[in-house]
């Protein structure tokens, strides 16, 4: 530990790996949401600037000189593009990486161990279904091994409790689709309700924390009052309501997925209501105090008070962000780009974000460099790294090192230029361009995900 | 007023950034050195009288005040409980 500074104010800067709108990975988890640095504790009075105390805080003695570019926090590990589902929002890329050229247990092995090095605390297991991985528990034990916190991004479908005994894991999160098992199983294409509501119970038998993720497009954005009961009954600690974003496999769908704008506020209203409900502060809640005092009591606080009430019986969080086409509010891609987290593909690419594989740019692969050197040194890291390469009106803009301007792949997706003001802001002159994505009718039926090419591992 | 950590969460040394961090399920929080002198003391049997004592052998100047709306503030974040 270091040395305490006398009048250092006490903070904590957060960065949440699965907070903002998630977009879906082909498990329906969040891949390509990536960190968000406004996420977490007070940053108020951040970190020993002021007494003049400051000096011999940090960096601590033996680590490198701290550089200019912060260690990222989160590593997403997408370890096969193989999924069992079809969803229609998967934001994988419309080509997916054979089996045959995913990274081998070793290579993992060795990514996760520099991984730890760098300054990565926690493993975010994603895909496609990492479960169809044979050495899934191999690649899990390695994370522990090297000391990461490690998170299981699943669609349920083959994790029983004997599989579930071998994988170590801290954090489960499970996609479902929708509220029913009909519509579930129609947007997944495969019958996988029965799965996911046995990996629930499963998770929650094992002692672990669960958090239910559901991504939002037109087709279940009026189910969300259902959502939040069925959340609830499969004993979920986090409930993830992530408005579907519009990369690879479901750019193609974007027409019958975007919700209309009077659908997104009926969301967010229902989403309101339901905290009123979990906190203890709306109708037929467990007590005026119940916010404040019962944080720890799980399932037991608020079961008599709010059971009338949508027969919700937990202290369930709930993760929700207003759609960013729609608010025209920017997000903050990954936490700004090259910042807090990183990904790498199943093939071995390092991608700043789930999506970036989209971008004109040259992708570093961990087959071929350390990672710490693609993120300090490689020319794809850097490139929007920082305000420097921001265009007007993001140069002079207020907001440039809230939203770090934006989402690069939307500004390529929809502009052709990697480098310009995301599109969904509302200063960008390219505004009308998602105002046109948005409008129209939408088509009947929405293009199911195909399975990723064979091979095997 | 005694402070723990939530459900679910947990401090940890992460030696390559020589940073103390709270993991919890999708996120992490990096602490500054007092923050996680703080939380370090959250053990669910001292209150903040005997955490602000404790503090207090390797700082000069202790407001409680403070050391309670640190608390309060991760209270509201969910990642400690106050009992």
């Amino acid at each position: 530990m270091t040395a305490p500074n006398p009048g250092e104010h006490p903070s904590a800067t957060g960065v949440g790996a699965g907070e903002p709108a998630g977009a879906g990975t082909s498990a329906g988890a969040d891949a390509s949401s990536g960190a968000r640095a406004s996420g977490g504790a007070d940053t108020s009075g951040e970190a020993g600037a002021s007494g003049g105390a400051g000096a011999g805080s940090e960096p601590p003695a033996g680590t490198p000189a701290w550089p200019a570019v912060p260690a990222p926090l989160g590593l997403l590990a997408e370890v096969t593009h193989a999924c069992p589902l079809h969803c229609a929002y998967c934001s994988n890329p419309v080509a997916l990486a054979p089996r045959s050229s995913e990274l081998t247990t070793a290579e993992w092995d060795r990514v996760f161990g520099e991984a730890a090095a760098l300054g990565v605390v926690q493993v975010h297991l994603s895909g496609g279904e990492p479960l169809l991985r044979r050495d899934l528990a191999d690649l899990v034990a390695s994370c522990r091994r090297h000391g990461l916190y490690t998170n299981l991004i699943t669609s349920g479908v083959g994790l029983d409790a004997d599989r579930l005994a071998r994988l170590p894991v801290d954090h489960v999160q499970l996609s479902v689709q929708d509220a029913t098992e009909a519509d579930s199983d129609a947007l997944a294409g495969t019958r996988s309700w029965r799965h996911k509501v046995a990996a629930a119970r499963v998770v929650k038998d094992a002692g672990l924390p669960l958090t239910v993720n559901v991504v939002l497009h037109r087709a279940n954005a009026d189910h969300v009052g259902a959502v939040v009961a069925l959340a609830d009954r499969l004993g979920a600690d986090r409930l993830e309501l992530a408005h579907t974003q519009y990369y690879g496999w479901a750019l193609r769908n974007r027409a019958w997925l975007a919700p209309s704008m009077a659908q997104v506020r009926a969301t967010a209203e229902a989403v309101r209501a339901a905290r009123e409900v979990l906190e203890g502060t709306g109708p037929g809640a467990a007590g005026g105090a119940g916010a404040e005092g019962g944080a720890g009591a799980g399932g037991e606080r608020a079961s008599r008070g709010a059971a009338g009430v949508r027969g919700i019986r937990t202290r369930m969080e709930i993760s929700y962000v207003l759609p960013d086409l729609h608010t025209g509010a920017v997000k903050p891609c990954t936490g700004g780009w090259g910042r807090t987290q990183l990904t790498v593909a199943p093939g071995g690419d390092v991608l700043p974000c789930a999506a970036a594989g989209t971008l004109p740019l040259v992708m570093e692969n961990v087959r071929d460099r350390p990672l710490d050197w693609i993120w300090y040194s490689s020319p794809s890291f850097d490139r929007f790294r920082g305000t420097d390469w921001m265009p007007d009106p993001c140069r002079s803009c207020d907001l440039r090192e809230v939203d770090f301007g934006g989402c690069r792949c939307q500004a390529f997706q929809l502009t052709g230029d990697a480098a310009a003001t995301d599109p969904v802001c509302r200063l960008s002159p390219d505004r009308h361009l998602v105002d046109a994505a948005l409008a129209g009718p939408p088509p009947a039926r929405p293009v199911p995900r195909p399975h990723a090419p064979g091979g095997t591992r | 007023m005694i402070p723990r950590l939530a459900p679910h969460v947990a401090l940890h040394w992460q030696p390559a950034r020589g940073e103390w961090l709270l993991t919890r399920p999708e996120s992490v929080v990096v602490l500054n050195g007092t923050a996680a002198d703080i939380l370090t003391l959250c053990d669910g049997v001292r209150d903040v009288g005997a955490i602000v004592r404790a503090l207090r052998d390797s700082y000069d100047d202790v407001d409680p005040a403070d050391v309670e709306a640190l608390l309060t503030d991760l209270a509201g974040q969910r990642l400690v409980v106050l009992t």
